[in-house]
């Protein structure tokens, strides 16, 4: 393989863009409302696309036969590099907008720095996925916004998500040995220098919502190096089905 | 308004859609015109909402990336048809809240085959090939009905649903070039998808309730039976280049007629799902009550929170 570090470096941002995209397809059709429901399937079209083209690069620098589903479907648990925020089930609508907000507000932040990577390919992908990751971001914080500033019933369930989910984000700034050998070569983000700049946003935008900013300082993490929660297991076994069940087909 | 006058708006209004002109909403219209439109529309509206759920069914488990994505894609594009059919009823005078209501409480309809469910990989293949190719043949033509707003609507679905149409013929093919269990899942959904697909154009001409009215105001152009027909004509040499079988003895090519001529249809199947016992008519239902209901308090959030800044708005303008 080229870089072993390289590789692994792509599989940590796109895992993120993978798993969040297959949970927002699970919520295709049962969404608040058609408006909600088409901006869901959206943002996941766009997550599953951005995935697509980190895994073909990644699949490419690999040096084996390999392919983009090959990477998708056929690792097992322990190898999925995600954060353990984006793998949290559609508990309810607040927990899906909680989730994509707090990934959302780190995704731009990394793709702003990504798209001066010294590598061409990923400033490529992360130029494109700005444009995309903005939306995300203004859809998803307007939604906080309306749900935290909205009824006395909205108000406690985004907080009860905002709570919960809360204890995940310190992950997001983790440096994985793939971050600190691509960040030291120009290529990868030192995500760890975005984390001011993020609780900074996040708690402006908590306190627009008329939420409370956790205090918590109890903070979960493994994801990164693949110790997932119990949710995953149950959303792999979903994503690989096929691929899993009729091995080695063209579909 | 006389009797009179109304007979003579209603001879103006006959005479302009002879004439092929659009009538607008705004447009003085018979209250029966109205009505059938809004059946009709919202009908085509639910059966997109509806139709999202047997297909959505297997976004999660689509078998490779490209895809899942265009799975995604092509729900949204079913969700985006059901938001428009659904402006152009409201231009008639209902709510979209009022439709709903009438979707959840089983008063109007939606298309039949979505009460079937969708078992294997193969469906999305078979859906989008069938039922998306039947749908085309029932649409094409109401892209020159006479109101303005359906009409306008249906040319952007009928150039989407053509594509989908494609894209799930190339989903049968690629299945059909593939390994036996590959072929075997297409032949196995093209069985249990081909009756329903051939009911989807609804029931017989002597049968059919609507069509005379219908075909005056363009609303129908062709009757069910000629549909029909020409949905066997063009799907039967695609399933040959398929190389899959028609689950139908006796289909047949007659060559007095140019046409296939075909077995019995079984329509007590087709009335027994259209009066709700369908394979999943209340899971289909349910889906639909569950996402409305669990949604009611983001949507009052959205309304308190949109309240709330207008308030601040007018404050701060005082």
């Amino acid at each position: 393989m080229k870089s072993e570090h390289l590789y692994n470096y792509i599989l940590g941002i796109a895992d993120n863009s993978l798993i969040l995209g297959q949970r927002l397809g699970e919520l295709c059709g049962h969404g608040p409302s058609l408006e909600t429901d088409i901006a869901g399937t959206n943002i996941s079209l766009d997550l599953i696309g951005q995935t697509r083209s980190y895994y073909q690069y990644a699949a490419k620098i690999s040096g084996e036969n390999k392919t983009e589903d090959d990477i998708a479907f056929l690792r097992l648990e322990r190898g999925y590099k995600n954060v353990l925020l984006v793998e949290q089930p559609n508990t309810h609508f607040g927990y899906v907008m909680g989730r994509q907000y707090l990934f959302d507000v780190f995704h731009l932040l990394l793709l702003q720095e990504l798209q001066f990577s010294k590598d061409q390919t990923l400033a490529a992908i992360a130029k494109k996925g700005i444009k995309e990751v903005s939306y995300h971001k203004r859809f998803s914080g307007d939604w906080i916004k309306r749900l935290g500033d909205g009824t006395p019933e909205s108000t406690a369930k985004m907080q009860e998500a905002i709570d919960d989910l809360w204890p995940y984000t310190q992950e997001l700034f983790d440096m994985t040995d793939a971050d600190t050998a691509m960040a030291q070569e120009g290529i990868g983000v030192d995500v760890s220098k975005l984390k001011e700049s993020y609780y900074k946003q996040v708690k402006t935008l908590l306190t627009q919502a008329t939420l409370e900013v956790p205090q918590s300082t109890y903070f979960s993490r493994g994801g990164k190096n693949g110790v997932h929660s119990e949710h995953m297991g149950y959303l792999l076994a979903d994503l690989q089905y096929m691929q899993r069940t009729y091995p080695n087909m063209e579909w | 308004m006389s009797n009179e006058q109304i007979k003579n708006l209603e001879e103006i209004f006959e005479a302009r859609i002879a004439r092929d002109e659009k009538i607008e909403a705004k447009d003085w219209m018979p209250e029966k015109y109205r009505k059938t439109h809004i059946r009709q529309i919202s009908q085509h509206a639910h059966s997109e909402i509806v139709g999202m759920l047997p297909e959505g069914n297997w976004i999660s488990r689509a078998p490779s990336l490209r895809r899942k994505a265009a799975l995604l894609a092509k729900v949204q594009d079913e969700a985006g048809h059901g938001l428009y059919l659904y402006s152009a009823c409201e231009t008639l005078g209902i709510s979209r809240e009022e439709l709903y209501q009438q979707l959840h409480s089983g008063k109007a309809k939606y298309s039949s085959i979505f009460n079937y469910p969708t078992l294997t990989w193969a469906d999305m293949g078979a859906i989008g090939w069938l039922v998306d190719g039947a749908a085309i043949i029932n649409q094409v033509p109401l892209c020159n009905t006479s109101f303005g707003p359906y009409a306008r609507a249906m040319v952007r679905v009928c150039k989407e649903e053509s594509f989908h149409q494609r894209q799930g013929f190339e989903i049968m093919l690629k299945l059909c070039n593939g390994s036996k269990e590959q072929k075997d899942m297409a032949q196995d959904a093209l069985n249990r998808w081909w009756w329903p697909s051939l009911m989807m154009l609804g029931p017989t001409d002597a049968e059919s309730v609507h069509t005379e009215q219908s075909m005056k105001w363009k609303l129908k152009r062709k009757s069910n039976d000629d549909l029909r027909q020409q949905f066997i004509d063009q799907t039967v040499p695609q399933a040959d280049i398929l190389g899959l079988t028609i689950p139908d003895p006796d289909l047949k090519f007659n060559k007095q007629t140019g046409s296939y001529d075909f077995g019995a249809i079984n329509w007590d199947e087709f009335w027994q799902v259209v009066k709700g016992h369908g394979p999943c008519n209340k899971q289909r239902i349910s889906a639909r009550v569950a996402a409305w209901d669990n949604g009611a308090w983001v949507r009052d959030a959205a309304m308190a929170h949109a309240a709330k800044k207008e308030e601040l708005k007018v404050k701060i303008a005082i």
